[in-house]
């Protein structure tokens, strides 16, 4: 008795039969979903790709058509992905962007060391800083007011992660220190930090900072974004190195004061490569939450994406292309995140074979 | 040494069994009488705890046929639950409870599928605690226990189902070596009680006194079976020979 | 050392210990440490009370007692323009814990199916939950509540040609019309046959454990326990005459009579809100299931346990303690998420303290109340959860 060996089964009908329908309720699912399927993707595959539009000159003749607008894209693609940089110099947001999925690419492929990895990094943002704003090589200037788009949404997150990091080092061991000064200071950041909603520094970032500032300094609305992503990541950062921190086992700690390491010794040469090693993941996943929160601050009147759609959107011609304009945003932030986090799972593995 | 007993208690039947295209158990074929002990040694992905997982259905067998207590194990869910009351399993990692106490592990099957009274469940549980000689753990959970008390437990755990044959799954390889021996003494006075034990082990000093027969299996196949007396002393295959003087070497 | 040492040589090693004392240099660092805070905050201060002088504007929390002036779309007290600012913050308070509180319980329920879809061993439903979790989880909050929102506002029907999603429920572009209770005196009826099947279901819960305990035998009390809750008042509905108990909206013209409605604002926010942390509580569930081990179940089968007996005594208690302290932090950012209710209009507690922070120009007042109710909101949390965790963790040596 028993069931058949593997071998006398064709491969795709065992695995229908063991993963499809293996007993009555789950063919009884199995062939719900396919129904529900059934109806709805016919339909679906329709509206996207067949009757949909590339060269409409406006909505009412992709309506006419029966399909999505895909026209509106294509209209509209450089202002939804540059903004309103001026258009002679958009190769420059172009380069930027190359760069930052240049730098990326290299951090996926880890080939590079982390100092070398850090110092690309730094180069890599520099570069894009200089490309941004002009002013040498015969680059006109272009102030900050006009980076809009795709560029932005990245030197955001990026900026804010990099410039929160040594802020999160500071606050997670402030978090574990024996003085009880520092460690309440640590925790009331990191706790009123995390504990008011993102969007709420934000305002208080645009509109409170220039109360906190002498009179005549004024700080352009890029910088004061990126100050108040900065200070919010490294709340959050701090927490992933502290959990870090934690999982350290002690005899790390022991074996490095027996050798007479002092405290900075200790955490810079044994503890902290470790520690920040094994909460790469982590760290990757809080690069995709700060992302995806760039898109807040187009309720500020900053020119994310998603504001670039919005502004599109109000062009007469395509107004009822919104669904077109959200799937298009939503898809490019998909594919960033998704392939991230399939990076970040990949690393986790590493890390932690049988735990993940 | 057994004699050819009158209903044998487990039975294989040229039993296979693949993980994938990797036959991990190739014709296994072994009778296990009432009372009897039997222990299985042999290397590593030999395929001796997935056959003692096969007789509790924990593997699913491919081909052939199992026997426990005559009651043949298929797919039919009743028979699978019969023959579970009846047999019981030791793990290497304990798998003990971590969220209830002691006496609320031992309890748990009792009153849930024999349908037990607490109050007897209870009696039962402590007199089982008694017998692996911690009854004073009764209210402590698995995470204050060490890891040989926590084996004992296990151990009680399973013989609280009244089972009819005992499956133990290389119980003392997770242990510290100062707490192998209070396991083994355990497992050795249940082997003189006449309980019907199958044991994968690579304690050689237990089998050689409590087992009557040995087997010894490799890529999946019983290579050997024979008391302890010819299996130690004259052991008839050259794999045998090879095994046996990597572990006795010891 | 020998006795020859000169005093002054003694001298030196003693002032050199001071600083090297373990405790007198954490108390030097400590003081060092507060000190740059302080002075950050004093300088940051003194800037912001010189820029508040010179642009003329005022402070303090007077301005609560001001008139409103302006009217909120959804009031769960009465509310007018001629009621104070303060008031008008608590509206926008109770909007926020009615949208949060709603959120969650979509959030909750949707999440478990999709946690236990994503372990089904049937592969279409797996991998269907987890595209939607993928889907869900890779793409900005802001855009899911924008897209709701458009579907919502820009192709819903005219009155007559209104979806129906649900019976008696209506979408449509004067909103969302649901029907409502209507008062009737034999609800007080109804509720005091559900109060009684209540205290029913629980002396038969009690009554079955005794029995079980002295005898072995299970009852199925989970059954009968249900039906004393739910017959009673259905038994009373009838026994009253069967009357009207819901309000139905019609449709007229041009509109809805009847019923409540909500805006689109309030469903968009909401269906948002749920589907998006519904991805994550899916995930959460799914890896405090993983998270017992399978010697666990192995060691459940092993003793006869049946499967449902498995889950419910083995898995689910080790599960659950894995899964609360992660899905309490979702409830609290979902509650923080609700603040975007400012891109779309909605009057939630972010959205009518931006709208005071407008009309009276005291943006640093209004924004230390809102900091202030969402740092408790978050705090309580963290107090609750750690008073959980303490009470449910696994003794351990």
């Amino acid at each position: 008795m028993g069931r058949e060996p593997a071998a006398l089964l064709t491969p795709a009908l065992r695995w229908a039969r063991t993963q499809l329908f293996n007993n009555v309720f789950n063919s009884l699912l199995t062939l719900l979903v396919l129904y529900v399927l059934a109806r709805s993707l016919p339909g679906l595959v329709e509206w996207t790709v067949v009757k949909a539009s590339l060269f409409a000159p406006d909505d009412r003749v992709c309506a006419a058509a029966g399909g999505a607008c895909w026209s509106f894209i294509r209209d509209w693609f450089r202002f939804i992905v540059f903004g309103r940089y001026p258009y002679a110099e958009q190769w420059r947001p172009a380069l930027a962007l190359l760069i930052f999925v240049a730098l990326l690419l290299l951090s996926f492929s880890q080939r590079l060391t982390a100092r070398a990895l850090g110092l690309s990094w730094i180069g890599g943002l520099a570069a894009v800083l200089l490309l941004m704003r002009g002013g040498v090589l015969g680059m006109p200037v272009v102030e900050t007011e006009l980076w809009n788009g795709v560029v932005l949404a990245l030197l955001l997150a990026a900026g804010g992660l990099g410039g929160g990091f040594p802020l999160a080092l500071l606050l997670a061991l402030g978090r574990r220190s024996t003085l009880p000064a520092v460690r309440w200071l640590s925790v009331a950041y990191i706790e009123v930090a995390r504990g008011v909603p993102f969007i709420a520094w934000l305002f208080l970032g645009l509109i409170v900072m220039p109360l906190f500032l002498p009179p005549g300094v004024s700080i352009p609305k890029l910088w004061r974004a990126e100050i108040v992503f900065t200070l919010f990541i490294a709340a959050y950062l701090a927490e992933v190195v502290r959990g870090g921190l934690q999982a350290m086992p002690r005899g790390q700690y022991e074996a490095a004061d027996a050798l007479g390491l002092g405290y900075v010794q200790r955490m810079r040469l044994v503890i902290l490569p470790q520690a920040l090693a094994i909460t790469i993941p982590a760290q990757v996943n809080t690069f995709i939450g700060a992302f995806k929160d760039t898109t807040l601050i187009s309720i500020i009147g900053l020119f994310d994406p998603l504001q670039d759609a919005n502004t599109a959107l109000n062009d007469p011609a395509w107004r009822l292309a919104y669904v077109e304009g959200y799937v298009f945003i939503a898809a490019f932030y998909f594919v960033f995140c998704y392939f991230m986090s399939l990076y970040s799972r990949r690393l986790e593995r590493q890390l932690a074979p049988g735990r993940a | 040494m057994a004699e050819a007993p009158a209903h044998a208690m487990i039975e294989l039947r040229h039993v296979h069994k693949w993980f994938g295209a990797h036959h991990v158990l190739r014709d296994v074929s072994c009778t296990v009488g009432r009372g009897e002990r039997v222990v299985v040694c042999g290397p590593s992905g030999s395929g001796k705890s997935t056959m003692i997982r096969c007789i509790n259905r924990l593997e699913e067998h491919d081909q052939g046929q199992i026997l426990v207590d005559g009651i043949e194990l298929t797919a039919d869910i009743r028979q699978i639950e019969a023959i579970r009351r009846e047999v019981g399993m030791v793990f290497q990692q304990f798998n003990l409870f971590p969220h209830l106490t002691v006496l609320e592990n031992l309890t748990l099957a009792p009153i849930w599928v024999r349908r037990m009274p607490r109050r007897e469940a209870e009696d039962l549980a402590m007199l089982y605690l008694e017998r692996v000689r911690i009854p004073e753990q009764a209210q402590k959970y698995p995470g204050q226990l060490s890891g040989g008390q926590q084996q004992r437990v296990a151990i009680a755990r399973a013989l609280c189902m009244k089972p009819q044959i005992m499956l133990f799954d290389e119980p003392t390889s997770a242990l510290d070596p100062e707490m192998i021996k209070e396991v083994l003494d355990v497992m050795v006075e249940l082997a003189q009680s006449g309980m019907t034990m199958v044991c994968v082990t690579h304690e050689m000093a237990f089998a050689r006194e409590v087992a009557d027969m040995m087997l010894f299996m490799d890529q999946g196949e019983i290579v050997e079976s024979a008391p302890p007396e010819t299996f130690f002393t004259a052991p008839k295959s050259e794999r045998t020979r090879a095994f046996l003087s990597q572990i006795l070497s010891h | 050392m020998s006795s020859v040492d000169s005093p002054a040589r003694s001298a030196a090693p003693a002032r050199l210990a001071f600083l090297h004392d373990e405790r007198l240099r954490g108390i030097a660092f400590q003081i060092a440490v507060v000190a740059l805070v302080a002075a950050l905050f004093l300088y940051l201060g003194a800037n912001v009370i010189d820029n508040l002088r010179r642009q003329g504007i005022a402070t303090g929390f007077d301005f609560l007692r001001r008139e409103a002036s302006f009217a909120i779309g959804l009031a769960l007290i009465p509310f007018s323009p001629a009621d104070s600012y303060a008031r008008a913050l608590l509206v926008g308070f109770l909007n926020t814990l009615l949208v949060a509180a709603l959120g969650i319980l979509l959030a909750t329920v949707l999440g478990f199916c999709i946690g236990v879809a994503r372990l089904s061993r049937n592969w279409l439903v797996s991998r269907l939950a987890l595209v939607y979790v993928e889907v869900m989880r890779n793409t900005p909050l802001l855009l899911q509540i924008f897209v709701w929102w458009d579907l919502l506002r820009i192709d819903a029907p005219q009155p007559r040609a209104a979806w129906q999603p649900l019976p008696h429920v209506y979408i449509s572009n004067r909103g969302i019309y649901f029907p409502v209770p209507v008062y009737d005196p034999l609800f007080l009826w109804m509720l005091a046959a559900a109060g009684c099947g209540i205290a029913g279901a629980l002396l038969l819960r009690r009554w079955a454990t005794r029995r079980q305990a002295l005898t072995g035998r299970p009852l199925p009390a989970g059954w009968l326990a249900a039906a004393a809750i739910v017959l009673p008042p259905i038994a009373v509905f009838f026994a009253g005459g069967a009357p009207h108990l819901l309000d139905l909206p019609q449709v007229t013209r041009f509109d809805f009579t009847g019923g409540e409605s909500v805006t689109f604002e309030f469903a968009a926010l909401l269906l948002a809100l749920g589907v998006y942390t519904a991805a994550f509580i899916g995930e959460i569930v799914r890896a405090g299931i993983l998270a017992v081990r399978r010697g666990q179940v192995e060691a459940a089968e092993a003793l006869g346990l049946r499967r449902g007996q498995t889950l419910r005594f083995v898995v689910l208690p080790q599960a659950i303690r894995v899964i609360v302290p992660p899905l309490t932090s979702e409830y609290l950012n979902l509650t923080k998420n609700s603040s975007l209710a400012v891109a779309i209009g909605f009057p939630d507690l972010f959205s009518v303290g931006g709208t005071i922070a407008n009309q009276t120009g005291q943006v640093l007042d209004v924004t230390s109340i809102l900091v202030a109710v969402y740092l408790s909101l978050s705090l309580l949390t963290s107090l609750a959860m750690n008073l959980y965790n303490r009470r449910t963790a696994l003794v351990e040596r």
